[in-house]
């Protein structure tokens, strides 16, 4: 996700430098001869840095393994900004993306935000050496959350509704009150002129969460498929207005070593994953359980029927 | 144009100095940056100070608070402050501690260390003279130790305003703010702005410091040293001749 890209790069310069390292390893690998020694049936799945999203490479990766395909992983590769040319330079085949987040990476003045708007506009901005293939249904976007309490208290159901509550105080990442779907947008999508702002530099994690269940902030911006949304009940207001861009889960594929057999593998993958099913990954990984990655994907193809033991 | 050119044409811009993004202006922030230093600075100057006075003139439990000032030290301020923010919730709270054990060491170290600095002779002499022990702290070792005592605030107090723009990492205010919100949103000018006006602010009250550092000593001691006829007439050169052994003995 753009936000959460942004959120790892404030983790420091820690964060920077493993990204580097690994753009190191991927790129001299590559260099070493990478295309000279793939066979036609071995795929690279790379993933970026947070949990859900090596999730998902997992299970694209397990999925192609069921249909033939050797499949080797790069995951934890860092941002964007990172991961995206190499995927262009063929270093990686594959990566797990959102459409939302991935169109206004590649064109910055982007306006679509409904999610056939959305998959429409990213066909024509994918660069010539990159294919997307079927988005899921399964989305990770931004989504406003309140609790129950606060919710019943005012009467709560979408974003809109906030217009009528008096005093209410925003938590979200700094970006948040600059970026086009942010403030600027919940003023002139809703009519809402009155946010007060809280900045929180960590993408709806841990600390947002705790300011909104203490009640110093009142509305706090967290990714939909957050496991703590389902944990404390919080209620999602919904969206009617499709301020949040659209960000299903999409796999971006590096074309060259694009085909049928790995188109039709891709899809019957996103065919099948849902919102729910992202969101209980993320509560079994994330959670107290602290899954394994690949293990946790596995059990999801299994259940959806894509790997048969 | 250079980036930090666009910092310093950002700071010069006379509406940030009321209003960013419609928030608080680099004026408020500057004062809720100080804000933070000040409250965290009263809190370790109550701790550390009475406790490097017990240790200084006692000279008992000073490998423990070595010891204790070491570990506090490796803390990493950030986790610290992640750390606490779940369990106390965002806000001021959590700030203020985590500034206050960052400037606890430094303090304490300059403490005990200006009066262990102090002629064990001169302690005897007093003693000999019939003083209580407070009257030897407050009379004789504490005036001695002045100059170092001023300078372990001296560090306390930088480290803290150095530190201060962690707050911005879960919603605090002061400089911080700046630097936070200016790489998130991709505004890079604000970021190195709010970078310098942290350096600026940081070296405006070292220089305070430096002049207290100055008055500091007192005129008993700076009557021994070379150069106190010069200095009694205000010369300036001598002043800083007087003051600049105990400082450097401080850092």
């Amino acid at each position: 996700m753009f936000a959460r890209k942004k959120s790892l790069i404030l983790t420091g310069v820690l964060a920077t430098a493993t990204a580097v390292a690994l753009v190191g390893c991927s790129s001299s690998s590559s260099l070493s001869g990478n295309d000279s020694s793939k066979s036609a049936g071995t795929i690279t799945v790379g993933s970026a840095n947070f949990s859900e999203n090596v999730v998902l490479a997992d299970i694209y990766g397990q999925a192609l393994a069921a249909k033939g395909f050797t499949v080797k992983y790069k995951l934890n590769i860092g941002a964007r900004a990172v991961y995206i040319p190499a995927l262009e330079a063929g270093d990686i085949d594959v990566i797990p993306e959102y459409s939302g987040s991935i169109l206004s990476y590649l064109d910055k003045t982007a306006a679509a935000t409904s999610g056939a708007d959305v998959a429409s506009a990213l066909t024509k901005a994918l660069p010539s050496t990159l294919v997307a293939y079927k988005p899921a249904s399964a989305a990770d976007s931004d989504s406003l959350n309140v609790t129950p309490a606060f919710a019943q208290a005012n009467n709560l159901t979408s974003i809109g509704d906030l217009k009528n509550v008096s005093k209410w105080i925003l938590a979200a990442n700094p970006e948040f009150q600059t970026r086009p779907d942010g403030i600027p947008g919940l003023k002139s999508v809703y009519g809402l002129d009155n946010i007060n702002f809280q900045a929180i530099s960590d993408g709806g994690g841990p600390a947002t969460l705790k300011a909104l269940l203490d009640n110093t902030v009142q509305v706090a911006d967290i990714y939909s498929t957050t496991p703590s949304i389902v944990d404390n009940k919080l209620v999602t207001l919904t969206d009617p207005k499709n301020l949040f861009a659209s960000q299903e889960v999409i796999p971006l594929v590096y074309k060259k070593s694009a085909s049928s057999k790995l188109e039709s593998a891709l899809n019957a993958v996103s065919a099948k994953l849902t919102t729910k099913d992202l969101l209980k990954l993320n509560s079994e990984v994330q959670g107290d359980s602290k899954t394994d990655p690949a293990v946790a994907a596995k059990a999801w193809l299994k259940s959806a029927g894509l790997l048969s033991k | 144009m250079n980036i930090f050119a666009q910092g310093f044409q950002w700071i010069f811009t006379a509406s940030h100095w009321t209003d960013v993004n419609g928030s608080a202006g680099i004026g408020a922030q500057i004062l809720f940056h100080l804000q933070y230093t000040v409250i965290a600075l009263f809190f370790v100057v109550i701790i550390a100070v009475p406790l490097g006075l017990l240790i200084g003139h006692t000279g008992k439990g000073r490998a423990v608070a070595i010891t204790a000032s070491n570990v506090s030290r490796a803390l990493p301020t950030l986790g610290l402050l992640a750390l606490l923010i779940l369990v106390i919730g965002i806000g001021i709270v959590p700030t203020t501690i985590v500034l206050v054990i960052l400037g606890i060491p430094p303090l304490l170290a300059g403490v005990y260390s200006g009066l262990e600095s102090v002629d064990r002779q001169t302690i005897d002499a007093a003693r000999a003279m019939g003083m209580t022990e407070l009257q030897i702290l407050f009379k004789v070792e504490v005036p001695l130790a002045m100059a170092l005592l001023i300078g372990g605030l001296r560090a306390a107090t930088l480290q803290i305003i150095a530190t201060v723009a962690v707050a911005a990492v879960y919603g605090g205010n002061g400089l911080g703010r700046f630097v936070l919100d200016g790489i998130a949103q991709n505004d890079f000018a604000k970021a190195v702005g709010g970078a310098v006006l942290i350096i600026v602010l940081a070296l405006v009250v070292d220089g305070l410091y430096a002049i207290i550092q100055r008055f500091a000593v007192p005129r008993g001691v700076s009557r021994g040293s070379v150069g106190r006829k010069h200095a009694a007439r205000g010369g300036s050169i001598p002043v800083v001749a007087t003051t600049r052994t105990p400082i450097t003995e401080g850092q």
